[in-house]
């Protein structure tokens, strides 16, 4: 345990190995009519999506992290502490774990006020370990206007704030959310997710996130893992995982890559803002993004139709060179396109004829014109 | 009212006390496990539990007189611990009344416990409550309502009683003698203004408490 309260907020992972920083789970439970079989490998920092339809597993995986459901035979270590390995007789219950756990519907105790559901955890964590204040666990989530209410006085939104806010409060080492966005309407999830994204930013807490909602995933997470039936379709950094054209996402009608960009300039005349990436530019609209600043933009593979040359009379903003790595014709009609550009991934889907008419064919050097950019954060 | 009409009343109030607070110790569990548990027992159990609300109170007052009596199993235990035989005594019409009221009690706090769920459970452990510290903390004040309903009806049953009474406890003034077995000497007399005071006081007694519980139900869910 570390004694420095504030010093251990800001702890360097970067210095850490990665063996030691990484979650390592490994769990098989076969029950009627549903079974999982996962075997993944986690960072032990930043954003981790458990991503699938409902019945994937993704659920059950997060509740086999934090032992709420025993999965026998499994193992789970976490940041180098070993929190099950079934074949060394080892299962730490829930109550030992540092973890936190947001679940999708509000689970504030209803018998105590808001300061007394963040009290609940925090004062469970013996003092020398609590490395996350009650004070900045309220600023992150903002509640500090709820604090003496009672939690059916809030709504659904706050109450998931206060929730996370109770998670944090204990100083988990890893942070578990079950879908906290789902049960939500759209104003809702939006009033959460810049909270969802400060936590990402401010703290050193590894966060295991379950979704089906791919713009949640967009926006949050750094590392994927797809669910499907029980079993890992695929994990990896999601800037890999998304733009495979093996695997059912990117054949969806909202498929999309995410782009990490730095804010480099404004144009004040046409409100337009020019992001770069791997030494492109990125035109969106809007100012409101500070110079400098890292963002995340979303590009859906719908937006983005191809060219062989640059010199396209047309409305489009961004064309930008682009490497054809390789294409997918197994949707009727169409082609999936994968482009490589400025070291990053981006999806093309076009029509099957119009592949066909420029010649499309894996190496050839085209013009990616993307008709939308979405900042996402 | 007489001297002995008090005296049933002190030992009637003193018995639903004792009762009511073993009640509570003996059902909580009780009714935590049948709330939680997937045994087969369960079944077993439940209807074990529930079988004072069908029987006659002659047929338990029989059964426990046989059971607590000097030949009987728990009559044989008694007396090799030096207590003696129960029948006839205050702690025998305890042990009577126990057993009489047990659903009562027991089963207002199983449909409190099933009420709450398993997620605060859970949610109380992944905030590093251990089960006891959970059922202290989050269980009892979620069930509260439960609790106020098991003691009310577990103590207002047992002040009701009379079957179970008669049988174990027989009629002995300060000891075994409750207000409805004195009621029930003073009708064998044919005393009937005595039997009216006690009879109604009972009556008014046990409206008050019913009525209490339950406009306090309403105005929770209100």
């Amino acid at each position: 345990m570390t004694s420095a309260g504030a010093a251990a907020t800001v702890m360097p992972s970067t210095s850490v190995s990665a063996a030691a920083t990484a979650i390592h789970a490994r769990f098989r439970v076969a029950w009627p009519g549903f079974a999982l079989d996962a075997d993944v490998q986690l960072p032990g920092r930043g954003v981790s999506a458990l991503f699938g339809q409902s019945g994937s597993g993704k659920t059950t995986l997060l509740r086999c992290l934090a032992g709420l459901e025993r999965a026998p035979g499994g193992y789970l270590s976490v940041r180098g502490e070993v929190w099950q390995d079934d074949a060394r007789g080892v299962f730490l219950p829930t109550h030992q774990r540092p973890l936190g756990y947001v679940f999708q519907e509000a689970s504030l105790f209803a018998h105590l006020s808001v300061r007394r559901n963040l009290e609940f955890g925090m004062k469970r964590v013996a003092a020398a370990a609590r490395r996350v204040s009650l004070e900045h666990a309220i600023a992150l989530l903002g509640i500090e206007p709820l604090l003496e209410r009672m939690p059916e006085k809030l709504s659904g939104g706050e109450r998931q704030r206060v929730a996370i806010a109770r998670a944090l409060a204990t100083s988990p080492r890893l942070l578990l959310m079950d879908e906290p966005l789902a049960a939500l309407d759209a104003r809702r999830k939006a009033e959460i997710l810049p909270y969802l994204e400060r936590l990402h930013d401010e703290l050193d807490i590894p966060l295991v996130y379950v979704s089906h909602a791919p713009e949640e995933v967009a926006r949050l997470a750094d590392h994927l893992v797809l669910l499907d039936g029980g079993r890992v379709l695929a994990a990896g950094p999601i800037h890999e995982v998304m733009p495979r054209l093996d695997l059912p996402l990117a054949h969806g009608e909202d498929a999309f890559v995410v782009i990490d960009a730095r804010v480099a300039a404004h144009d004040e005349a046409y409100a337009l803002t020019r992001l770069e990436f791997g030494g492109l530019p990125l035109w969106i609209t809007g100012l409101d993004t500070r110079i400098g600043a890292q963002v995340r933009a979303r590009v859906l593979a719908r937006d983005v139709s191809l060219a062989l040359s640059e010199r396209h009379e047309s409305s489009i903003l961004n064309v930008l060179p682009a490497r054809v790595v390789s294409l997918d014709e197994a949707d009727a009609g169409r082609t999936l396109v994968r482009l490589e550009l400025g070291g990053s991934a981006m999806l093309a889907r076009i029509t099957r004829r119009s592949a066909v008419q420029l010649g499309i064919a894996p190496g050839m050097e085209v013009f990616a014109q993307v008709k939308g950019v979405a900042l996402l954060r | 009212m007489s001297a002995a009409d008090f005296a049933a009343i002190r030992l009637t109030l003193e018995l639903a006390a004792v009762t009511t607070a073993i009640l509570l110790v003996v059902g909580t569990p009780l009714a935590w496990w049948l709330a939680r548990t997937h045994s087969r027992l369960k079944g077993v159990i439940g209807a074990v539990v529930a079988l004072p609300l069908v029987l006659p109170p002659t047929v338990i007052g029989f059964y426990l007189l046989v059971a607590l009596g000097p030949h009987g199993p728990v009559g044989q235990l008694t007396q090799a611990l030096g207590l003696g035989v129960l029948p006839f005594t205050f702690a025998g019409l305890v042990v009577g009344s126990v057993v009489y009221s047990l659903p009562f009690v027991v089963q207002p706090l199983q449909q409190a416990f099933e009420a709450i769920g398993e997620r605060p459970l859970e949610v109380a452990a992944t905030l590093r409550a251990g089960a006891l510290d959970t059922f202290f903390s989050v269980v009892v004040p979620l069930a509260r309502p439960g609790f106020v309903t098991a003691a009310v009806l577990g103590f207002a049953h047992t002040v009701g009683e009379f079957g179970v009474v008669l049988m174990i406890g027989g009629n002995i003034p300060d000891k075994t003698r409750v207000v409805s077995v004195q009621i029930y000497d003073h009708v064998e007399a044919f005393e009937y203004a005595e039997a009216h005071w006690l009879s109604a006081g009972m009556l008014v007694f046990s409206f008050l408490v019913l009525f209490a519980l339950y406009s306090r139900k309403r105005g929770v869910t209100r």
